[in-house]
């Protein structure tokens, strides 16, 4: 009489899997859609003048075909662009070549400055969709970083720790941010 | 029979839960599988460019997707990039009526929220891009969202 193999317990596999059938039921849910949110202009009226705007309120940002940037006129490159913007917008010594600010009075933060400035980018039609998300980026970023440093000064936390509504709103206010993006041209190519 | 039974006391069967693995394991391959299915399947191949600065979009029924590039099957359609919307290509002149549909799918205080996700390949030239954003503002359905992986 040959020996008995001893049988294998196999229950605890059923644990296993149970295991793996959570740790998928759980990661599945979180591939959400991700990105960079914006809100279009509404369509503008073809007999309405754009509404003059101080110079001094308008930071350019211009993309060609080839992908490079023309930042005020200057060349520049996309590691430029979030200090430009920062100070453009900030401009905390009141430079005549960057943005005018005005103080306004806001819920929870008292008399703030608020700037005018508005960041103006254009973009050639041969410009890269890769291109453009990166000048986006690096936009948003400087406006997160302001908010990012009022909201730690006011309220000693990151703009994206706040969790009162009141409070995010507020700084909201005080730093919009405000990309206008001109009407598409063909420049070129 | 009896040869090679033990002679003596009765003992009650145990139950085999060797299957009970086999049937987790189809509920396993179940939900990954399904997890893997998406909406509409993908005629263009999109590879969206890399940000740091993301939101997440928290309301999934409130996405209605865009993509553009260029076809996977090139030799039939080209490598021209082209839009596609729900199953088939489109052009940019087939936004609004799109808009409209998705708009009549959702509840009527939902409406005006509807987020257009731009599934958008990082090599994509800003033309075609332009044109649907403009065709977006003039059906007005403003809010968009560029899709974007994250930078690691």
């Amino acid at each position: 009489m040959g020996k008995k193999t001893p049988q294998i317990n196999s229950g605890a596999m059923a644990d296993i899997s149970f295991l793996l059938l959570t740790f998928f039921l759980l990661t599945s849910s979180i591939s959400t859609d991700q990105g960079i949110s914006r809100v279009l202009p509404p369509p503008v009226p073809k007999d309405v003048k754009p509404p003059d705007i101080n110079k001094r309120n308008i930071m350019e940002v211009l993309v060609n075909q080839f992908d490079q940037l023309l930042i005020n006129g200057e060349p520049g490159t996309v590691d430029d662009l979030k200090r430009e913007a920062m100070i453009f917008v900030e401009n905390p010594t009141d430079d005549p070549r960057y943005s005018v600010s005005e103080v306004k009075e806001i819920d929870l933060l008292g008399p703030v400055r608020v700037s005018k400035g508005v960041i103006s980018l254009q973009n050639d039609r041969g410009t890269s969709y890769d291109m453009y998300i990166q000048v986006q980026n690096e936009l948003t970023k400087a406006y997160n970083e302001l908010r990012d440093k009022l909201s730690r000064q006011k309220f000693s936390k990151k703009y994206d720790e706040l969790t009162s509504e009141e409070q995010r709103k507020a700084i909201g206010e005080a730093i919009p941010i405000s990309i206008s993006e001109a009407e598409p041209k063909n420049i070129g190519g | 029979m009896g040869r090679f039974s033990k002679a003596g006391k009765k003992e009650t069967p145990e139950i085999n839960t060797g299957s009970m693995s086999d049937i987790i394991f189809m509920f396993l391959f179940f939900f990954m599988v399904i997890t893997k299915m998406r909406e509409t399947q993908l005629f263009v191949r999109v590879t969206p460019p890399q940000a740091s600065e993301i939101q997440k979009l928290e309301k999934k029924s409130l996405v209605s997707s865009i993509y553009i590039g260029s076809p996977i099957r090139t030799q039939l359609y080209g490598t021209a990039p082209r839009i596609q919307l729900n199953d088939q290509f489109a052009e940019p002149s087939n936004i609004p009526e799109f808009v409209a549909k998705e708009k009549m799918a959702r509840n009527e205080f939902e409406r005006n929220q509807i987020v257009n996700s731009l599934k958008v390949d990082g090599e994509v030239k800003m033309g075609i891009v332009t044109d649907v954003k403009q065709e977006l503002r003039k059906a007005d359905s403003r809010r968009v969202n560029y899709a974007t992986r994250k930078k690691v």
